[in-house]
């Protein structure tokens, strides 16, 4: 029978099936991080069990850590305790950690993949909703709860139920000045945020293919935005070069055995998909969201929707809440917001190209006067990398602030929030209510449309930017 | 975890769709390394002021809904992060039943592994059993029968029946799993053999 890419990786992976579907299965990697983890060790603790296999488990602090001058340590008392758990835990249970002021510490999707431990058909797991990033290796990965943290860390193996095949389809080529970031947002507007519940979503198309490995992260890391756990790209020579001669990839023989391996993976010519959807590459233009819900997105030509236009009364009511909470009236351009703060990095657009995406756009230009912008890059090594062709230079003689590593405001654990009705042209992946601090309104972009909003201090059309 | 036992409480309803693990639960609440002492913080932001006052509008601030222990909320209920803060600020609050058209797949997961019963029902059936939040009556949620009784009414549930037994019987995940240790070993060895480079070997 024909299977697609992820029938394959699930089958692969099947240590046992009991009659109702229900199944184990084995995970090849587990990332690990402060803040989905602590209750999961203390658990194993307290029921003296061990973790099954160390060296398939790597944990770093990303969630919590500070993105200012790390030299003095963490001052708030509970970040620090989190953060110094982590320590502990991965001490007493053998697992290696990146620890804060280890250069390599980073986001854990962006560390993933930077090290090789990353890997083509494998099941990778981590205690985090945006795992799913690491399909873009033709892996199936996706977020898991800190109970399944526990039963991972002492079985190596998850009990899961088969979900459906879904299939996004993108050909055709991206117009200037768009992303993909704004392939995803598009994507996400179409299908909405529960489309892909009880899917794995597979990208494919010519589009698709075309993308650079990062680019192809940032449209799977997004896939849980569409409701789908998982989001999977074929692997292809693309991908192989970026594995080549990382530190975790496999070397000599193993390699061959591994990239005999990797080559085959892909779904069947005739292989059944449950759902299709099919999008056009000169359809998609730079997105921006305009409420409360990833699915609430519209291209930077457009203007905010009318609730009383939707015959649905489910989704008026919701229209109407997000444009109370982001304070905003219908049928304004959304060129016309101004904006506060920018916020570029994330594991959705915290990598080495989205930096250079947005440093070619701030070039020579000043930041508005009114705006408070900054760059997190997603790693140690990310930085590293800006900083030698010079891009930390580029964002900070046009007012950007430089910050160190970590997940920063994309989610506001760490000092980095919005104030109440604070506005942010944001690179992360969620705009919901509180997400970037208490009354805080975000509004998705590309790193490009970001870097383009801190220079015009409103929502703007990055390709009024491009050459 | 605790056995899931049949439930007889007045329903508190939120009419919001898309209710995601951040309002559920946000994020200052997510620097505890406990499970316990969540329930307080259980959707904080509509649920105090900036000033941490509670909002006396909201549900689950009021009498008797302080007290629910079934949530009847809108379609896609639990979207957004992983975090399992969500289910374990629900049960610190008291809910151990959430009835909506649609969750999430990670949140759906976790309130299992917490002995919490998420139950789907039809849009309009969610909506006549809301009637009951309003009047502020009684309703059952019996597992074992996989049934809700409201009034006179019942309206019957479906569940995988895994889980089923899984909640009725408390049972620990891990330990179930363990029982398949040879099943995991020999996997490892063929693992081992065919793809040498996932342990590095």
């Amino acid at each position: 029978m024909s299977k697609t890419l992820y029938d394959k990786i699930w089958d692969d992976h099947l240590v046992h099936t009991q009659d109702d579907g229900t199944s184990l299965l084995y995970v090849d990697r587990h990332l690990v991080h402060e803040v989905t983890s602590p209750q999961a060790f203390e658990g194993l603790r307290n029921s003296n069990r061990k973790v099954r296999q160390p060296n398939l488990t790597l944990a770093v602090a990303d969630h919590n850590v500070p993105t200012s001058d790390r030299s003095k340590g963490i001052s708030d008392e509970e970040s620090k305790l989190q953060v110094e758990t982590l320590e502990k835990n991965c001490d007493e249970f053998g697992i290696k950690l990146f620890g804060m002021n280890d250069k390599r510490q980073g986001i854990v999707h962006i560390i993933g993949p930077e090290q090789g431990f990353t890997q083509p058909g494998s099941i990778i797991v981590c205690g985090d909703s945006h795992t799913a990033t690491h399909g873009a290796f033709g892996s199936l990965a996706f977020g898991i709860g800190t109970s399944e943290v526990e039963h991972v860390l002492a079985t190596q193996t998850l009990v899961q139920k088969k979900s459906k095949n879904f299939r996004i389809k993108v050909d055709g080529k991206l117009s200037i000045g768009v992303t993909s970031k704004d392939v995803i947002l598009q994507i996400i507007g179409k299908i909405g945020t529960a489309g892909g519940t009880g899917y794995v979503i597979e990208y494919a198309g010519s589009l698709i293919s075309s993308l650079s490995v990062e680019q192809r992260m940032t449209i799977c890391n997004m896939t849980i935005e569409g409701g789908a756990r998982a989001g999977l790209i074929e692997p292809d020579e693309k991908i192989f070069n970026y594995l080549n001669g990382r530190p975790m990839s496999p070397k000599k023989e193993n390699w061959d055995k591994a990239l005999d391996y990797w080559s085959k993976l892909k779904s069947d010519g005739d292989a059944d998909f449950d759902k299709e959807v099919t999008l056009d590459g000169k359809d998609i233009m730079p997105m921006v969201t305009w409420g409360t819900s990833p699915q609430d997105v519209i291209s930077i030509d457009g203007r905010i929707p009318n609730p009383e236009n939707e015959a649905d009364e489910d989704r008026k009511n919701s229209i109407e809440r997000s444009l109370k909470y982001m304070g905003l009236k219908p049928g304004t351009a959304i060129k016309d917001v101004k904006i506060d703060k920018v916020f570029i990095g994330s594991c959705t657009n915290g990598r080495i190209e989205d930096l250079r995406d947005a440093a070619k756009i701030v070039k020579n230009k000043k930041v508005a006067q009114h705006v408070y912008a900054m760059v997190v890059p997603g790693s140690g090594l990310v930085k590293q990398q800006a900083e030698q062709e010079g891009l930390d230079k580029v964002f900070k003689d046009s007012g950007f602030d430089w910050r160190e590593p970590g997940c920063s405001m994309c989610l506001a654990m760490n000092a980095d929030k919005l104030k109440p009705e604070e506005r942010c042209a944001s690179t992360s992946n969620r705009n919901f209510e509180g997400r970037q601090g208490r009354g805080g309104r975000t509004h998705l972009v590309s790193p490009g449309m970001a870097a383009a909003a801190a220079i015009s201090g409103s929502l703007d059309d990055v390709r009024k930017y491009q050459n | 975890m605790q056995k899931f036992k049949t439930i007889k409480s007045i329903p508190a309803y939120l009419p919001i769709v898309n209710i995601d693990t951040d309002m559920i639960i946000p994020k200052q609440f997510l620097k505890t390394i406990k499970r316990t002492g969540l329930g307080k913080n259980l959707f904080y932001e509509m649920r105090y002021n900036e000033k941490g006052v509670p909002i006396e509008d909201f549900i689950l601030n009021k009498s008797p809904f302080n007290n629910s222990e079934i949530l009847i909320a809108g379609k896609n209920f639990g979207c957004g992060s992983s975090r399992e803060h969500a289910p374990w600020a629900l049960l610190d609050f008291g809910i151990t039943c959430v009835v909506s058209s649609s969750y999430a797949d990670i949140f759906y997961n976790n309130c299992f592994k917490n002995g919490i019963l998420p139950i789907v029902l039809p849009e309009a059936k969610i909506k006549e059993l809301s009637e009951y939040s309003k009047r502020k009556e009684e309703i059952i949620v019996n597992l074992e029968e996989q049934k809700i009784t409201f009034g006179n009414n019942e309206i019957d549930f479906e569940i995988d029946q895994f889980k089923k037994k899984c909640l009725l019987e408390g049972l620990d995940d891990i330990a179930l799993s363990l029982e398949k240790n040879p099943k995991i070993t020999e996997f490892e060895k063929k693992l081992s053999s065919n793809k040498p480079w996932i342990f590095n070997d």
